[in-house]
């Protein structure tokens, strides 16, 4: 069975959780899983690449460029994909995910599945994949007609591997490749904090919460969690400028898949749905019983989110303390 | 500058979907269309750029898509493109991803256009892929999920929203954009830009597809989730709801 390349991402010398998904997803699947790393620190982060399910890692050391290309990080796995001929190749779906998957296929000449939710191997070796689409309302199984298929992964769905050896580490010179577009800076958001869609747990609030300044009570309900969890928000409350779009939630804004997700205030309109309705467990709080959240969460609690929330974090604090 | 802009016809977010007979995509009975809400930012932002120019160059709108979609290129003309290219194909739901973005690259060759601008997704198959694939094919720049687009003379400074924060792109001309809300304020079609839509030209071409790529197994509707549990009322509720979330769930 031929290898599964894994595009895996990095953070200064850290791989990205949700490309260790990605890694854990493939070592599964079966056959060799072979990660590629671009950057400045891909050795080091490379390093750090034990028990993740990788057998092999090639690591692209490119001293020379201090800003990142797409174009760059797609020739050299189109060069990795040439000697390995690989089954698939995996990205987690995440903004750098999102604008190199579809770059590479189109190069190779492949398929692509955006923001799969399910792998599974066919008797023939190929990789089907399951996705979702029209916003969750329906899903699809595809695979690559005859070559290799591209996939991206949606983060916080696939378990990591967190087992197995280390993987061998060899240096890739990076190949030539005509640099179009370049990332000049990243600013990065003010709070410095976990994204909405890769954090494990999601506090989400809705227009229920009645005010910006009642976030306050959310706030704490995250901080709870101790850095593992971010603030969502519905559309409402961002087009009411209460916050920040990079905190949107559904078909407008992120998807996240996360552990556990909150759904504060929130009535649960079709289109927030779609961005969360994967999460594993959803805990809703609403004063209204019949909102139709209520229909897609595991747990309820009908009532005031501002008497609620402040008990339940007290609660959780307890537990978790 | 003459700037193209991708276009597509999708249903409707709020409708209701079931399996097509014999198709492994919805069946369209009874679906409300409309244009891609992603796109209203793509043409919103050409006909903004064709403006900052004093009017010079032109914004043409392609889509491949079904005879149907020749209403939502008429709302496209109406908001105040200059022309529409249908690439017509009654089977064009059914399309994969590789297909369209050889169409649409054959097209805008065709056009000679050095600008491209298309939506950040499609909300029918959502799978944001369109405009890397016809930059790629193309061999030109790409930003994707721009909230943010500077030309000046052939220089593109495009920014978007990644995790945790902001980046901010460099490219040039030639170029494929896609549009990210945010972007802008699409404006609505008056009644003058309708009347003045049904004498703008619409003309209908044979889509040049690339190969298909993608084998379609099956289409499901996801099983209702089985949620639904209200676990009581008021702050009283509280401690239960924390004992499922650690003993059943396991989440805390
Ligand atoms: C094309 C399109 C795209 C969209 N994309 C998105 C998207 O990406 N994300 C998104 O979220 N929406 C999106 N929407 C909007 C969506 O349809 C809803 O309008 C929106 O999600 C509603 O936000 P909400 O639940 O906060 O507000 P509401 O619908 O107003 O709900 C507020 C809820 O709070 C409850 N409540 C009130 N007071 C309290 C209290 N004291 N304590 C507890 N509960 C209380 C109410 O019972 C109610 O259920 C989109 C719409 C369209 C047309
Ligand atoms: N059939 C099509 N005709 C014209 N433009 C399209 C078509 N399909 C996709 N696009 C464009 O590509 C964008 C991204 O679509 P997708 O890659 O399908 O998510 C859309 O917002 C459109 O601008």
């Amino acid at each position: 069975m031929s290898a599964i390349l894994v595009y895996v991402e990095t953070k200064d010398d850290q791989p990205k959780k949700a490309s260790l998904e990605a890694l854990g997803a493939a070592s599964r699947l079966g056959g060799d899983v072979v990660a590629l790393l671009y950057g400045r620190h891909a050795r080091a982060a490379a390093a750090k690449l034990t028990g993740s399910g990788a057998a092999k890692a090639l690591a692209v050391e490119d001293a020379q460029r201090t800003h990142f290309s797409p174009e760059a990080v797609v020739a050299a796995l189109a060069a990795a994909a040439a000697t390995l001929a690989p089954r698939a190749i995996f990205f987690a779906a995440t903004s750098q995910g999102r604008d190199l998957a579809p770059r590479l296929a189109e190069k190779l000449g492949c398929a692509q599945a955006s923001d799969c939710t399910e792998l599974r191997s066919s008797g023939d070796g190929k990789v089907e994949a399951r996705r979702p689409v029209l916003a969750g309302k329906a899903y699809t199984w595809i695979r690559a007609k005859n070559s290799t298929l591209v996939a991206t992964l949606r983060p916080n769905v696939f378990a990591e591997a967190k087992s197995g050896g280390a993987p061998a580490v060899e240096s890739m010179p990076a190949p030539a490749a005509d640099l179009k577009s370049i990332v000049k800076e990243i600013v990065a958001s003010a709070s410095g904090k976990l994204d909405v869609s890769e954090a494990p747990v999601v506090v989400s609030g809705g227009r229920g919460l009645k005010e910006a300044s009642n976030w306050k009570v959310l706030e704490d309900l995250a901080a709870a969690f101790g850095g593992r969890a971010a603030l969502g928000a519905s559309r409402a409350v961002v087009d009411a400028g209460w916050r920040p779009h990079a905190e949107q939630v559904g078909q407008t804004g992120k998807t996240v898949a996360p552990q556990l997700y909150f759904a504060v205030g929130i009535s649960g309109a079709i289109q927030h749905l779609a961005g969360m309705r994967t999460a594993k467990t959803i805990v809703a709080i609403n004063k209204d019983p019949e909102a139709p959240i209520f229909k897609v969460a595991d747990y309820g609690i009908v009532g005031d989110a501002l008497e609620v929330v402040p008990a339940l974090t007290a609660a959780i604090k307890k537990a978790i303390g | 500058m003459k700037i193209a802009v991708c276009m597509k016809r999708v249903p409707a977010t709020d409708t209701k979907v079931k399996p097509g007979a014999g198709r492994p995509w919805i069946d369209s009975t009874g679906v409300e269309y409309v244009l891609n809400p992603y796109d209203e930012f793509a043409i919103e932002e050409a006909l903004r750029l064709k403006e900052a120019r004093g009017g010079a160059g032109e914004v043409v709108v392609v889509c491949v898509g079904s005879a149907d979609a020749q209403k939502e290129l008429r709302t496209a003309l109406a908001m105040g493109a200059d022309r529409a290219i249908l690439l017509e194909d009654a089977q064009a739901e059914l399309r994969d991803a590789q297909e369209i973005a050889g169409a649409l690259a054959a097209a805008v060759q065709e056009l000679g256009s050095e600008l491209v601008l298309l939506g950040k997704t499609g909300v029918d198959r959502d799978q944001s892929q369109t405009g890397q694939r016809v930059a790629t094919r193309l061999g030109w720049g790409c930003a994707i999920e721009c909230a943010k687009i500077a030309i000046d003379g052939s220089a593109i400074r495009a920014e978007r929203e990644i995790e945790g924060g902001r980046e901010v792109l460099e490219l040039s001309l030639p170029a494929v954009l896609s549009c990210e809300k945010g972007l802008n304020e699409p404006r609505y079609a008056g009644l003058k830009g309708i009347m003045a839509a049904k004498k703008k030209p619409l003309e209908t071409k044979a889509p040049q597809y690339a190969a298909a790529q993608v084998e379609v197994l099956s289409f499901e509707m996801p099983p209702e989730r089985s949620g639904g549990r209200i676990v009581g009322s008021g702050v009283d509720a509280v401690a239960e709801l924390v004992r499922l979330l650690q003993q059943e769930a396991k989440v805390l």
